[in-house]
C-alpha cells in the first residue's frame, strides 16, 4: 500500500458549523494528524467551489485518501465520492466525517466543546481513512423486462408507459379484471362522469399491447434477486408462472375502510360513499329527500391519524349529485376541515355550495350524533358557529371513510424486502425527493399503495415510476453498491450463523472450491444480493467475515484514535 | 443515429428532476434556467416540512448532479427565445445572456464580488439582505459563476469602476461580452417554470408595505434560514428585536374572491413547519396560525400538526382576520379577529406578523406558453387538457408541463409530475422511431 497522503476539508456550512464549531481551529488541528499532507475549509464543501477544490487539491497534493467532515452521507456521501472518481481517485477512498448532525447542530449552547468534538470526529475518521482501501463496483446487466404488480390506474399507466418505450411488462393483477377501486365508482371527481369507459379505453390498451403480458387473475408467490436480476414467480389461476425481470413497480392499491362508527352495518340507511356509489350504479336508490353526509369517519382520529386526502372530494361530488337528482333534496356534508386543496378541488367545492349543498363543521371532541331506532332518523350535530346544536332529518346518512392499506402489503413487504410505514402503507425511499423510489435498489412504487391517491395523482405516479424504471433499463448495466461482507474461508467454522441472519438471503453454505481447502464448507456471500447491512460481520462467532469499508482495523483505528492508544 | 433531445425550461426542483431522469435514460437535455443559478424556489426555503430536512442540505446534491452530468447542457442565465416546428422536431433558439464573466476563465473565487462597491436588494433574500452589481445569488449557486447587473453596475451607468476586472486574477471580467444564441433541434419539450409570489401590498387590510412588522413567508423563510441574511436569527424589521409572538396568517390572497379563488396547497404546511421553526429557535417564542380550514392531507402532515401543537405550542385560531393595524408607542401589529368558536370580535397584539401569500404561475409561464401555443387556464397555470388520465400532457403533443406552473402543489407532488413528465417525454421519443 502506498503511504496514506489524506487531504482533509471542512466545511462551515454556512453558519449551521463555523457559526458553533471553530472551524479554521479544526483545520489547524487536522493539518497536524498522521498522514495528513493537506487541510483546508470551505464555505459549504457541496458548492461548486468546494467539489473543485477537492479535485483540484487531490492532483495538486497527490491526495490518495479525502476526508470530508461535513454532514451527513445519507445526502451527501455520493457527491464527494464522485468529486474523487472524477479527480482519478478510487470513490472508496473517501470518508465521511459528520460534525453538524452529530456536532454543531446538538451542542449549539456549548461552544468549545464541539469544537472539540469536532476535533475528535476528525481525528478518528483520518484514522480510518489511512486504512481504506480501493473497491470495485460490481456492475450487472439489466434483464430488459419490468414487472408491474396491481392492475389499477397507477399500475397499467406505469405498464402502458414502459412497454411503449419498447419493453417487456408482466402486469399481475389479483382480480379476474383489470380497473382496481376505479371500477367501484359511479362517477368520478372533478368531471362528473361515469369511470367506466374511461377505464375502458386504458384496458383495451393494456389488454391489446404486445409488449405486455397480463398475468390475471395472479398473486406474487416469490420474488429474489437483485436490480437488474429478478427471479419471480406468480401463481396464476393455480398455476405457477415464472419469469425474470429487470425491475419491479408495486402499485398494489388500497381499501376503503368500513366503520364501525354511526350505527353502519345495524341500520338500512347508513351507508359508506363507496355503498353509496354501488346503488347509485345500479340504480337502487330511488329518491332522497334528506341526506346527511359525515366526513372523517374513522380518519384523523387518535388511532389513525391520517387525512385520506380524497374523501372530501369524493363527499363534495355525491352531495352534489344528491341535489342533481332532487333538486328539492336537503343536502349537509358535516366536515372537519375541508380539504380541497389547488384549483379544481376548490372551485368543485365552490360549485357544490352555489348548487345548495350545505356545509357545517364539527369537531372531533363533539362529533355528530345518529338518531333512530329501526332507521336513522336525525343526526344532531353542533354547529359552532352559531354556537347551537342543530337536528338534521335523515333519510339516507353517508360516512366518508378513509382508504386503508391493504392486507396484503406485509407479505408483499416481505417478499420484496421493502419498507412499510405509517398506516401499512408502503414507505418510499424519501419523503420529499424520492417519491416513487424505494430505498431497494430497483423497485418502485406508485398510487394508494404509498399514500391515498386520486386518479390524477396515481397516473402521474404510475408514469413517474415508470419513468424511474426505465432508467436502469436503458442504462442496461448497473452498478452495484461495493460496500460488501466477505468472508475469510480459513477462519470460517460453516456454522451457518450468518446464513440465519441475512435479510437478504445473499450468504450461502457450499464447499469450498480453494485450493487447499477444498471440500470445506463455508458461507459465501452474493455480493450482488448483499446490501452491506452488516449483521453477518457482527453476528459471526469466529471474526470470519469482514464488512468492506467497516474492517476490524478500519474501525479499531478509529476507536484507538478517540481512546489515544496507537 | 443522434440522441434524441429534450428541452427542459426552468431549473427548479422539477425541471431539474425531469432533466436527471432523460439523462440518465440517455437522452441529449438542453437545461434552460432563467436566473443565474438552478434551485428555483426550493433553493430559498429553510427546512422542508414534514420532516424538516434542510431544503439546500437535500437540494444542493441534485443541482451538482445535474451540473455534472454528461448528458444534461446546463443553460442558465438564458432564455427561450424562439420555437419553430414540431409536434417531435421542434427547432429552438435560446438566448444565453451575457454575464459578463467570461465562463472558461472564471475560478468562481468570488474576489469581484467582495471588491465590487455597488449595492442592490439581493433578489434571493427577498429584500432582506443587499447583494452586489457584480453577484452569484447564493453561495451554492450551480454554477458558481458570477454575473454583472448592468442595472447597478456604476461602470454599464457611467463608465467608471472596473473594480471587478481589476481584481480578477482570471481575467474573467469581460465588458464587451454579448448575448449569445443557442440554436438546438429536441425531440419533446418539459415546461416547469414555477411559481411567483403573491404581492399582498393589495391587500390593504394587512398592511404590508405600511406596517414594518408586518413581513411575507418567503422573507420568513430567509430570516430563519442559517444561511440567511440574519443567520437564522429573528429580527423584526422595525428595532431587529427577537419577537416573543408571532402570527401567521393564511389565505392571504388565496381563496379570496377579490384575489385567487384557488388554493395554493402548500401554505398550511409550510406556516406549520416556520412556527416549529420559530420554537426550536426561541423556545419561549409563542406562535400563532389563522387559517380557513387545515389542509394536512400528506404523508405524516397530520402527525405534523399534533406536534406542532404538542410539542411547540402552537395555537391555530380558526379565523380570517379583518385587519391588522400597528400599536404606534411599540411598532406592534396588531390583529383583528373574529373568534369563531367564542363568537366574539377581538384583537391580539403581536411581535410580527407573517403573511402566507398566495403563489402563483410564475411571470414567464405566460411568455413561454404562448411561444409553444399552450394557452392558460383563468388562473394563468399552464392548461391541462385532460388533467385526470392525461396529468401532465398540454394540448400540443411533445410538449408536457409540470410542478407548480400547470397547478400549485409541494415539493412531492412536483418531483412526482416531473417524473411523470420525463417518462411521458420517452414514451414519445419512443412512438417516433
Amino acid at each position: 500500500m502506498a503511504i496514506p497522503r489524506i487531504g482533509v476539508f471542512i466545511c462551515h456550512c454556512g453558519t449551521n458549523i463555523g457559526g458553533i464549531v471553530d472551524v479554521p481551529q479544526v483545520v489547524e488541528y487536522a493539518k497536524n494528524l498522521p498522514y495528513v499532507v493537506y487541510a483546508e475549509a470551505n464555505m459549504y464543501t457541496c458548492s461548486e467551489e468546494g467539489i473543485s477544490s477537492i479535485k483540484n487539491n487531490i492532483k495538486e497534493h497527490n491526495l490518495n485518501r479525502v476526508v470530508v467532515a461535513s454532514c451527513t452521507p445519507r445526502t451527501h456521501q455520493p457527491l464527494f465520492r464522485n468529486a474523487c472518481a472524477d479527480a482519478g481517485l478510487n470513490p472508496y477512498l473517501f470518508e465521511f466525517v459528520n460534525i453538524r448532525e452529530h456536532c454543531s447542530w446538538i451542542h449549539m449552547q456549548n461552544r468549545r466543546e464541539a469544537t472539540e468534538k469536532a476535533k475528535e470526529l476528525v481525528k478518528m475518521g483520518v484514522a480510518k481513512a489511512r486504512w481504506l482501501d480501493a473497491q470495485e463496483e460490481f456492475k450487472s446487466e439489466v434483464y430488459q423486462a419490468a414487472m408491474v404488480i396491481g392492475g389499477g390506474v397507477a399500475g397499467m399507466s406505469a405498464a402502458l408507459n414502459l412497454a411503449n418505450q419498447g419493453f417487456e411488462v408482466h402486469l399481475v393483477e389479483k382480480e379476474p379484471e383489470l380497473g382496481g377501486r376505479l371500477l367501484k365508482l359511479n362517477r368520478i371527481f372533478t368531471i362528473n362522469k361515469d369511470p367506466s369507459e374511461l377505464v375502458e379505453s386504458i384496458v383495451k390498451a393494456v389488454e391489446g399491447h404486445s409488449k405486455i403480458r397480463l398475468h390475471m387473475p395472479a398473486v406474487v408467490k416469490a420474488a429474489s434477486g437483485y436490480i437488474g436480476n429478478f427471479d419471480i414467480s406468480v401463481d396464476e389461476g393455480g398455476k405457477e408462472v415464472s419469469f425474470k425481470v429487470g425491475v419491479i413497480i408495486v402499485a398494489t392499491g388500497a381499501q376503503v375502510l368500513k366503520p364501525e362508527l354511526y350505527r353502519y352495518g345495524e341500520l338500512a340507511n347508513v351507508l359508506t360513499q363507496l355503498d353509496l356509489e354501488q346503488r347509485l350504479k345500479d340504480g337502487e336508490l330511488g329518491e332522497v329527500q334528506n341526506v346527511v353526509m359525515i366526513n372523517c369517519v374513522g380518519a384523523r382520529i387518535p388511532e389513525r391519524p391520517y387525512c385520506s386526502r380524497l374523501c372530501c372530494m369524493t363527499a363534495i361530488k355525491n352531495a352534489a349529485l344528491m341535489k342533481e337528482i332532487n333538486p328539492a333534496a336537503k343536502v349537509y356534508v358535516l366536515h372537519r376541515d375541508l380539504m380541497t386543496y389547488g384549483v379544481e378541488f376548490e372551485e368543485y367545492y365552490r360549485e357544490a355550495k352555489e348548487a345548495g349543498v350545505r356545509f357545517i363543521r364539527y369537531t372531533l371532541s363533539n362529533p355528530p350524533k345518529v338518531a333512530g331506532t329501526k332507521k336513522v332518523e336525525a343526526v344532531k350535530v353542533y354547529d359552532e358557529l352559531m354556537d347551537m346544536e342543530l337536528e338534521l332529518p335523515c333519510d339516507l346518512l353517508v360516512l366518508a371513510t378513509p382508504l386503508i392499506s391493504n392486507d396484503d402489503n406485509e407479505e408483499l413487504s416481505r417478499m420484496l424486502k421493502v419498507p412499510i410505514g405509517d398506516g401499512g402503507f408502503f414507505l418510499e425511499a424519501h419523503v420529499k425527493l424520492r417519491p416513487v423510489e424505494f430505498a431497494m435498489d430497483g423497485i418502485y412504487v406508485a398510487g394508494s399503495c404509498r399514500w391515498p391517491a386520486d386518479i390524477r395523482e396515481s397516473i402521474a405516479q404510475g408514469y413517474a415510476a415508470a419513468s424511474e424504471a426505465a432508467i436502469p433499463l436503458r442504462q442496461g448495466l448497473v452498478k452495484v453498491e461495493a460496500i460488501t461482507a466477505t468472508v475469510d474461508p480459513k477462519i470460517c467454522k460453516g456454522c451457518g450463523t450468518c446464513v440465519l441472519v441475512c435479510p437478504f438471503d445473499a450468504i450461502e453454505l457450499k464447499e469450498s472450491k480453494i485450493r487447499g481447502l477444498e471440500g470445506k464448507i463455508v458461507s459465501e456471500v452474493n455480493t450482488a444480493l448483499c446490501k452491506g447491512c452488516g449483521l453477518c460481520a457482527a453476528a459471526c462467532p469466529n471474526g470470519a467475515i469482514q464488512q468492506r469499508g467497516f474492517t476490524d482495523i478500519q474501525l479499531l483505528s478509529m476507536v484507538n484514535a478517540l481512546s489515544g492508544k496507537r | 443515429m443522434a440522441k434524441k433531445s429534450v428541452l427542459v425550461i426552468g431549473g427548479g426542483i422539477a425541471g431539474i428532476q425531469s432533466s436527471l431522469d432523460l439523462a440518465n435514460m440517455g437522452f441529449q437535455v438542453y437545461l434552460v434556467e432563467k436566473t443565474p443559478s438552478i434551485g428555483g424556489r426550493m433553493s430559498q426555503l429553510d427546512k422542508t416540512f414534514p420532516t424538516n430536512d434542510c431544503s439546500m442540505c437535500i437540494l444542493a446534491p441534485k443541482m451538482i448532479e445535474a451540473s455534472r452530468h454528461p448528458n444534461i447542457r446546463l443553460l442558465t442565465y438564458s432564455e427561450v427565445e424562439e420555437v419553430a416546428g414540431g409536434p417531435g422536431k421542434v427547432r429552438v433558439k435560446i438566448r444565453k445572456k451575457a454575464r459578463f464573466v467570461d465562463e472558461e476563465k472564471c475560478t468562481g473565487c468570488g474576489v469581484c464580488v467582495t471588491k465590487c462597491p455597488w449595492k442592490t436588494d439581493s433578489e434571493f433574500d427577498v429584500g432582506l439582505s443587499k447583494r452586489k452589481a457584480i453577484y452569484t445569488p447564493f453561495a451554492q449557486a450551480v454554477p458558481n459563476i458570477p454575473v454583472i447587473d448592468t442595472e447597478h453596475c456604476v461602470y454599464f451607468l457611467k463608465g467608471t469602476c472596473r473594480a471587478c476586472e481589476k481584481f480578477c486574477e482570471a481575467g474573467a471580467i469581460n465588458y464587451d461580452q454579448e448575448d449569445e444564441i443557442i440554436e438546438a433541434e429536441v425531440d419533446a419539450i418539459i415546461l416547469a417554470s414555477g411559481f411567483d409570489l403573491y404581492d399582498p401590498s393589495g391587500l390593504e387590510e394587512y398592511g404590508y408595505g405600511r406596517i414594518k412588522n408586518v413581513i411575507t413567508a418567503m422573507q420568513y423563510e430567509r430570516m430563519i434560514s442559517a444561511s440567511g441574511p440574519t443567520e437564522g436569527h429573528l429580527e423584526r424589521p422595525s428595532d431587529g428585536k427577537t419577537p416573543k409572538r408571532l402570527a401567521f396568517i393564511q389565505c392571504v390572497g388565496s381563496r379570496d374572491t377579490r384575489h385567487k379563488l384557488y388554493c395554493s396547497s402548500v401554505c398550511c404546511m409550510h406556516a406549520t413547519k416556520e412556527a416549529i421553526l420559530a420554537n426550536e429557535h426561541y423556545p419561549d417564542l409563542k406562535a400563532f396560525i389563522f387559517y380557513t380550514d387545515m389542509r394536512a392531507v400528506g404523508k405524516r402532515f397530520q402527525e405534523y400538526i399534533a406536534r406542532a401543537e404538542q410539542e411547540y405550542g402552537v395555537s391555530y385560531i380558526r379565523s380570517r382576520p379583518s385587519e391588522i393595524t400597528e400599536n404606534p408607542d411599540n411598532g406592534n401589529p396588531i390583529v383583528w379577529y373574529e373568534e369563531t368558536t367564542a363568537r366574539t370580535r377581538t384583537t391580539m397584539e403581536v411581535d410580527m406578523v407573517v403573511l402566507c401569500q398566495a403563489l402563483i404561475p410564475s411571470g414567464s409561464t405566460k411568455d413561454i406558453s404562448d411561444m409553444l401555443h399552450l394557452s392558460l387556464n383563468n388562473y394563468q397555470f399552464v392548461g391541462i387538457p385532460d388533467r385526470l388520465f392525461h396529468p401532465v400532457d398540454t394540448e400540443v403533443p411533445g410538449i408536457f408541463a409540470c410542478g407548480f406552473c400547470q397547478a400549485p402543489q409541494d415539493i412531492p407532488d412536483s418531483v412526482i409530475q416531473a417524473s411523470a413528465a420525463a417518462g411521458r417525454a420517452a414514451e414519445f421519443m419512443s412512438k417516433e422511431d
